[in-house]
C-alpha cells in the first residue's frame, strides 16, 4: 500500500504542483514511454527493467491478450492472432498497404481503414494501437504510483498524413489518454538532441524506423526548434529490408514459405540476420520452416545490395527536402540519426556520403524520440520554466480540393508552419447549382487520382444563380497537432458547412465511444468514477490557470470584474469537492465563459510584450 | 493589436519593401513564443481557440512578409494596385520578350550545362527585378509599375519550378 503523505506545517499540500506528463513513441517495431523526473528525461521501464515494449498484440481466448514481448515471441506460432507492425496499417485501406499480400493476416477490407479478423473478433489498427498505448499508460502510472496521468505527447512520423494522425489520436483516446499534443518524431529527436548538446544552427534528422522514413531539416535558435522542411515515406523502413532479405533467402535456397507461420518465421529470421550483419560481415540466416529447416549464409555485401534500392529512396527524399528548405548540404551543421534501422552500416555510409560528413550517433536511436516527447510533455503540462522551448513544426504534404476535371487546387502548401489557415474562393459550374460537393485531398500530384482522399462533404442550400456567380469560400485550418478542419460558406447568401476532416476511414465519435465501452467493458461504477476524475482534473486545471492569470494580469480588470471572476473560481472549487461530475462540468463551463474576454485581453498584452524588446519602428 | 491589423503593423515594422530578414525571423519567433497554442495547454478550450487564431495570423503575416514576391504584392495591394494575376497580365514590355526567349531556351536545352546556364540567367533576371521593386516601392512610390514587376516575378517563379523539374530529370 502506498504511504500517505503529510505536508510540512504551514505548507499546503498541492498535488498538482507537478503534473504527471509523459512522452510516448508509438513505433512500428517497438514503443516507449518517457517522462521528466527530478529534472531528467528518461525512459520508464517495466517490472523487469526493460524500456522497450515490442509493438505486438496477441489476442487469446476469452478476451485475454498479451501485449509486448510475449506477443512478439508468438508471432510465428500464432500468426493470425498476433498483430505486429500495426502502425503500417493506421489510417489505411487495404489497397494502400504495399505488400499486404505477404502479411499473414485475415484482412477485412472496410471502406476506410483495413481491419483484421482475430479469434477475439475484428480489430481495427486503432484498437490494436490502443492496446499498446494502454500498456504504456499502465507502465507510467505504475512508475509514478499514481493513476492521475495529466496527459501525454505522442509522436507520429513527420510524413504521416491527416488520416494516420487522426487514427493515432483516436487510439490514444481509446486508451484513455489525454493527448496534450501529437508531435513529429524527427522534431522530438531534434529537441532531445539539441537540448542535450546545447546546439544552435541548422540540423537534419534522418529517421529510419521499422516502417517509416522521415527527414526533417530544423533551425535551432535559443530554445526554438523550427522545422524548415520535412519529407519522407510513410511506408519505408526496416520491415521492407527484412522482407527483401527473406525473399532472397528463400529464392537462393529454392524454398517457399506458403503458410502464415512460415512467412512470419522467415521475416523474424531475416531480421535477426540483418541485425547480426551490423557487426559481422557474414552470418547464417536460419529458420525452422514447416517443410524442414532452412539455413542460408548471408554476407553484409549481399544485404547492402538488397537494401540499396530502399536506401536510395531515402536519399531522394533528403535531396528534395534540402531543396524545399532552400539549403545546400554544406549549410547543415550536423545530421542526427534516429530509428533502429540507422544501425545498418550501409545506411550510415550512405548518409555520410550524401551530407559529406559523418552523422551524429552519440545518442540512443531507439530512445531519443520518446525522450524528446517527454521534454515537450513536461513543458506543455506547465512543469518547466516558462518559455524554455517552443516547437514550430510544418505540415508534410500539401492540402487541396478537387476541381473540375479531377484536378487538384492546392490550398495549403507543404512545409507551411502550423497552426495555419488558408481560404480560397470557388464558384459554381452550372446555372442554378444549389449544392457543391467538396473533396479534400492531400498530396503533391496534380491529379486527384494520384493524391490521398481525406474527406468528402457537401455545401447545400446555395440560392440558384447563374454559373460562376456564387462565391464559395473554402477555408482549411490545420491545428498544432497537424490535423485539418475544412469549412465552406457561400459569401452572398451566408450558407455554411463545416467538417472536421474525420477522414474517409470514418471513425466517428460514436464509434470511439462504442469501442471504449466494448474494449474496456467498464462497469457503470467505474465509468462514473472515471468521469468524475476527468471532471475534477479539468476543474483543477481551470482553477489553477485562472488564478495564475489573475495574479499575472489582474490589473487588466476592474474591481467588479475581478470579484466576479474570483467568485466563479470559488464556485468551481466548492463544487469540485462534491461527487457530481455534471455540476463540476457546469461550473467549469461558467468559469470558461466568464473569463473569455479576460483571456483575449491577456493574449493581446502577451503579443504586444513579445516585441517589447525590439526597436519599434513606426512609419 | 488586432487580428486584422496589417502584416507590417502586426510585426511593428514600417510599411516598406526593404526588410531585415534576420530581424523579421526574431520578431516571428518572439511573437509565437507568446501566442502559440502550446503556451495555453490546460487553460481551457476558449484560450486554445484564441491562441490558435493569433498563431495562425502571425504565421500568415510572417509567410507573406518573408518572401520578397508576396511582400511586394501585398504592398502593391495596400497602395491601391492589386496584382489580380487572373485578370491583369500587364508586365514590363522587355520582360515579355525575355520570357519567350527563356521558354524557347528551356525547350531547346538538351544537356545539364545548358540548363545550368539558363538557371543562372533566370536568377540574374530575378535579382534585377527585385532591385527594381526596391526603387519603385520604397523610393518612388510607384505601385502600378511595381505590380508589373511582381507579375514578371510570378512568371519567373513558375518558370523556375519547370526548370527545376528538368534539372532533376537529368540527375535521376
Amino acid at each position: 500500500m502506498a504511504l500517505l503523505q503529510i505536508s510540512e506545517p504551514g505548507q499546503s499540500p498541492d498535488p498538482h504542483s507537478r503534473r504527471i506528463a509523459v512522452g510516448i513513441d508509438l513505433g512500428t517495431t517497438h514503443s516507449l514511454v518517457a517522462a521528466v523526473r527530478h529534472g531528467v528525461a528518461e525512459c520508464l521501464v517495466d517490472s523487469s527493467g526493460r524500456a522497450v515494449l515490442p509493438s505486438a498484440v496477441r489476442y487469446l481466448d476469452g478476451g485475454q491478450r498479451h501485449i509486448g514481448a510475449a506477443a512478439f515471441a508468438a508471432q510465428a506460432d500464432d500468426p493470425l492472432n498476433t498483430i505486429v507492425s500495426v502502425k503500417r496499417l493506421m489510417g489505411r485501406a487495404l489497397a494502400d498497404v504495399v505488400g499486404h499480400e505477404r502479411l499473414p493476416y485475415r484482412f477485412v477490407d472496410s471502406p476506410g481503414m483495413v481491419a483484421i479478423q482475430t479469434r477475439d473478433g475484428v480489430k481495427t489498427p486503432v484498437e490494436v494501437s490502443a492496446e499498446i498505448l494502454a500498456a504504456l499508460r499502465q507502465r507510467a502510472e505504475d512508475s509514478f504510483d499514481s493513476d492521475d496521468l495529466f496527459g501525454a505527447v505522442i509522436t507520429v512520423p513527420a510524413y504521416f498524413d491527416d488520416a494516420q494522425r487522426q487514427a493515432t489520436k483516436d487510439a490514444a483516446r481509446l486508451a484513455g489518454i489525454n493527448v496534450l499534443r501529437l508531435i513529429n518524431e524527427p522534431t522530438a529527436a531534434a529537441l532531445a538532441y539539441g537540448l542535450d548538446n546545447a546546439s544552435e544552427g541548422l540540423y537534419a534528422v534522418y529517421d529510419l524506423g521499422g516502417g517509416t522514413f522521415d527527414i526533417s531539416v530544423l533551425r535551432l535558435t535559443q530554445g526554438v526548434f523550427e522545422v524548415m522542411a520535412t519529407g519522407g515515406d510513410a511506408a519505408l523502413g526496416g520491415d521492407d529490408i527484412d522482407a527483401a532479405l527473406a525473399t532472397w533467402a528463400l529464392t537462393s535456397a529454392s524454398r517457399t514459405a506458403e503458410s502464415a507461420h512460415d512467412r512470419r518465421a522467415m521475416l523474424m529470421a531475416a531480421r535477426v540476420a540483418k541485425e547480426a550483419l551490423s557487426d559481422a560481415s557474414s552470418t547464417v540466416l536460419a529458420c525452422g520452416l514447416v517443410g524442414g529447416a532452412l539455413a542460408v549464409t548471408v554476407t553484409r555485401a549481399q544485404l547492402d545490395l538488397l537494401s540499396a534500392p530502399l536506401i536510395d529512396r531515402t536519399l531522394s527524399a533528403v535531396k528534395r527536402v534540402l531543396r524545399d528548405a532552400r539549403l545546400t548540404r554544406d549549410e547543415i551543421q550536423g545530421v542526427v540519426l534516429v530509428g533502429g534501422s540507422t544501425r545498418m552500416p550501409a545506411v550510415r555510409a550512405a548518409v555520410a556520403t550524401l551530407f559529406g560528413r559523418p552523422p551524429l550517433t552519440n545518442l540512443n536511436p531507439d530512445e531519443v524520440v520518446a525522450v524528446g516527447a517527454a521534454i515537450q510533455a513536461n513543458q506543455l503540462a506547465g512543469n518547466a520554466a516558462d518559455g524554455e522551448i517552443l516547437l514550430l513544426d510544418v505540415i508534410p504534404l500539401s492540402l487541396g480540393i478537387e476541381t473540375m476535371g479531377g484536378v487538384v487546387e492546392r490550398i495549403v502548401e507543404r512545409n507551411s508552419t502550423i497552426p495555419t489557415a488558408k481560404a480560397q474562393d470557388f464558384t459554381t459550374y452550372q446555372d442554378g447549382q444549389t449544392a457543391l460537393a467538396l473533396h479534400v485531398v492531400q498530396g503533391e500530384r496534380e491529379l486527384v487520382a494520384d493524391c490521398r482522399s481525406l474527406a468528402r462533404f457537401d455545401l447545400r442550400g446555395i440560392p440558384p444563380m447563374v454559373a460562376g456567380a456564387a462565391r464559395i469560400r473554402v477555408t482549411f485550418e490545420v491545428d498544432a497537432d497537424g490535423l485539418l478542419t475544412v469549412s465552406a460558406h457561400e459569401l452572398t447568401s451566408g450558407v455554411q458547412a463545416t467538417t472536421a476532416v474525420k477522414p474517409s476511414y470514418g471513425l466517428a465519435d460514436d464509434d470511439i465511444a462504442r469501442m471504449l465501452r466494448e474494449s474496456f467493458s467498464e462497469a457503470d461504477a467505474d465509468a462514473a468514477a472515471r468521469s468524475l476524475r476527468e471532471s475534477s482534473v479539468d476543474a483543477d486545471r481551470m482553477v489553477l490557470a485562472t488564478r495564475s492569470a489573475l495574479a499575472a494580469d489582474g490589473d487588466l480588470l476592474t474591481d467588479a470584474e475581478r470579484r466576479a471572476m474570483v467568485e466563479l473560481v470559488e464556485t468551481v472549487v466548492q463544487v469540485a469537492q462534491g461527487a457530481d461530475h455534471h455540476a463540476i462540468d457546469a461550473a467549469v463551463k461558467a468559469l470558461a465563459a466568464g473569463t473569455e474576454a479576460f483571456a483575449a485581453a491577456r493574449m493581446n498584452r502577451g503579443i504586444r510584450q513579445a516585441l517589447a524588446g525590439r526597436s519599434i519602428e513606426e512609419v | 493589436m488586432k487580428l486584422d491589423d496589417s502584416d507590417f503593423a502586426l510585426f511593428r515594422l514600417p510599411e516598406r519593401f526593404s526588410l531585415d530578414r534576420a530581424d523579421l525571423d526574431i520578431r516571428w519567433r518572439q511573437m509565437q513564443g507568446s501566442a502559440h497554442p502550446d503556451r495555453f495547454v490546460g487553460e481551457g478550450a476558449a484560450s486554445q481557440r484564441l491562441a490558435m487564431q493569433w498563431s495562425v495570423r502571425i504565421n500568415e503575416a510572417y509567410r507573406r512578409l518573408r518572401e520578397p514576391l508576396t511582400r511586394a504584392a501585398y504592398l502593391c495591394e495596400l497602395r491601391g494596385a492589386p496584382i489580380s494575376a487572373h485578370t491583369n497580365t500587364a508586365m514590363p514590355a522587355d520582360f515579355l520578350l525575355q520570357q519567350m526567349a527563356w521558354r524557347e531556351a528551356l525547350d531547346d536545352a538538351d544537356d545539364s550545362v545548358a540548363l545550368a546556364k539558363l538557371e543562372a540567367e533566370v536568377l540574374a533576371g530575378e535579382r534585377d527585378l527585385l532591385g527594381q521593386l526596391d526603387t519603385l516601392l520604397d523610393q518612388q512610390s510607384a505601385p502600378r509599375q511595381a505590380a508589373e514587376r511582381v507579375r514578371a516575378l510570378m512568371f519567373i517563379n513558375r518558370f523556375r519550378a519547370d526548370l527545376a523539374e528538368r534539372i532533376d530529370a537529368f540527375h535521376d
